[in-house]
């Protein structure tokens, strides 16, 4: 077990040293919402942030698994590639922003555009999210155990929304859809790896509509 | 992006400390806005019919004595003076109204930062570093404290264009964001009196509040009122003789969290100036929810 203290060494220093680890693990001391903790880390490192974390935490994350023991501001683990990114606490707004893969769990709520731009993650918010999430969300999954505040999935396109409580209300081309078999499997099995106590059944999907970002050739000659 | 703090004493013990709290806050606050810095102290009121003024002049050499003098004379009274950098803290025993007039008759040249019973603003340019050891904010003391750290967006780096901004007695704000429909709200709140000293959006909103308490709503009603009338991005901290409040914009595009223990409540735009307050490992910690009203009041 490595330790780092933010109270005697850098930001920088400490991601230069997760950037030249093959393995292992980190204990990240007096973080005190410190910015950029934890970013760009391409191995399979486990790092442990025994505290509050600021904006951009494990940002662009491949391989690593990063656990937040505290709340996660702006940002956490925008642009994740692949591995486990999990807060404790709430996160704030923009979680897993643009990300491409990997597993964002939140245990408590996550602000407004929770999962903007998603392109691939998976992120299980086990409290709930607020307006905007999933704004313009591609691909990929977002769970959210709690609620979901206003615009869900506005202007979505191909990620896929699963809500357990209720929606305030469903963005721009976004309509909740039908529940099949394949959908509960995943659920199941995604829900078990974050650890989230609820049941498949409990959900409801969302998604696009396709009338939004759909070419429409009946409307060729309107261009 | 500008950074705004926010400091509301639950506890009157730490009343004595209200500086040394407050300081580290406005100097992490740095990173999002190193251009100018300013902040707003609530402390004791004034004698019985005296109010406060908070006045500036660039020069660190300016003559106050003669002002102060010329005050006397106006008044009839004496008038409490103390220097601080660029400001100048007096008490003088008039009304409001009475006071403006006779400052811009005696001292055009002057610029009023903040008049009211216990407020007293300051702000210059530097960084907020600088401008925490330009005016001793660690020895203050005081109730409440409002801070803001500008990067400038909307108009130009100056004095004049730092935060808080006060219209109206006791009232100040600052503000993170940028608001849209300034110019012609500025001039609809022109014609109801309320004066403007600068081309600044955040003026405007605090002018704004100084208009709506003026009408006799309360300050959660006058927020709740300006939620409809306020078209732009803010995140707002307000403070009043009694009382502070916090308010995002519904879309609540710019940050803010928030920090309460049983001795006070905290706002920041990061929690990274919250993490050297006394109990904050078990403070509640919040995000404040966009277009909701958030308020405190010792009255």
């Amino acid at each position: 077990m490595n330790v780092v203290d933010l109270g005697a060494a850098t930001v920088r220093e400490l991601n230069a040293a997760l950037h030249a680890a093959e393995d292992g693990t980190w204990r990240v001391l007096n973080s005190r919402g410190a910015h950029a903790l934890a970013v760009g880390l391409n191995a399979p490192v486990r790092v442990e942030i025994a505290g509050h974390a600021g904006y951009y935490c494990a940002g662009m994350n491949q391989l690593a698994t990063v656990m937040i023991e505290g709340n996660a501001g702006t940002g956490l683990a925008e642009n994740m590639m692949s591995g486990l990114v999990r807060v404790k606490g709430n996160a704030s707004q923009s979680a897993g922003a643009t990300a491409h893969g990997g597993l964002l769990v939140i245990d408590g709520d996550a602000s407004a555009r929770c999962g903007i731009s998603m392109k691939g993650i998976d992120i299980v918010v086990k409290g709930s999210v607020g307006h905007l999430s999933a704004f313009m969300g591609q691909a990929g999954n977002l769970v959210v155990c709690g609620d979901a505040g206003d615009a869900l999935g506005d202007s979505i396109y191909e990620a896929r929304l699963f809500v357990r409580g209720k929606v305030a209300s469903l963005g721009a081309d976004c309509v909740e859809k039908e529940m099949r078999p394949e959908h509960l499997a995943w659920l199941a099995e995604t829900l078990e790896k974050a650890e989230a106590d609820a049941q498949p059944e409990e959900f409801r999907r969302y998604g696009s509509a396709r009338n939004l970002y759909q070419f429409k050739i009946d409307h060729a000659s309107s261009y | 992006m500008c950074g705004i703090v926010g400091l509301f004493l639950k506890n009157a013990d730490y009343e004595q400390e209200l500086g040394r709290l407050f300081a580290p806050m406005l100097e992490t606050m740095c990173g999002r806005g190193p251009d100018s810095a300013g902040f707003a102290v609530y402390n004791e009121s004034a004698p019985d019919g005296a109010i406060k003024v908070s006045l500036q002049h660039p020069d660190m050499t300016y003559d106050w004595a003669v002002l102060v003098a010329a005050l006397e004379s106006r008044f009839g009274a004496p008038v409490a003076f103390s220097q601080n950098s660029t400001h100048a803290l007096l008490a003088v025993p008039a009304d409001e109204a009475a006071l403006r007039f006779a400052l811009a008759e005696l001292a055009p040249e002057v610029t009023t930062m903040s008049v009211g019973r216990r407020i007293q603003i300051m702000k210059e340019t530097g960084t907020p570093q600088e401008v925490v050891a330009r005016f001793g904010v660690r020895e203050m003391t005081g109730t409440h404290a409002i801070g803001h750290t500008r990067m400038a967006t909307e108009s130009a780096v100056s004095t004049a264009g730092s935060h808080p901004f006060s219209t109206g007695m006791d009232l100040c704000l600052v503000h993170n964001g940028s608001l849209s429909n300034h110019n012609r709200l500025r001039m609809n709140l022109r014609r109801e009196g309320i004066e403007f000293r600068t081309e600044n959006d955040t003026e405007v909103a605090a002018g704004y509040l100084t208009w709506r308490l003026r009408q006799g709503l309360g300050l959660q009603q006058a927020l709740e009122a300006g939620l409809k009338d306020l078209d732009g991005f803010y995140t707002f901290a307000v403070g009043t003789a009694e009382g502070f409040a916090v308010l995002r914009d519904p879309i609540a595009c710019k940050p803010a969290v928030m920090a309460e223990t049983d001795d006070y409540v905290a706002m920041a735009s990061e929690y990274r100036s919250l993490a050297g307050l006394p109990g904050i490992e078990s403070a509640r910690l919040w995000e404040p929810e966009p277009g909701v009203v958030y308020s405190w009041s010792h009255a």
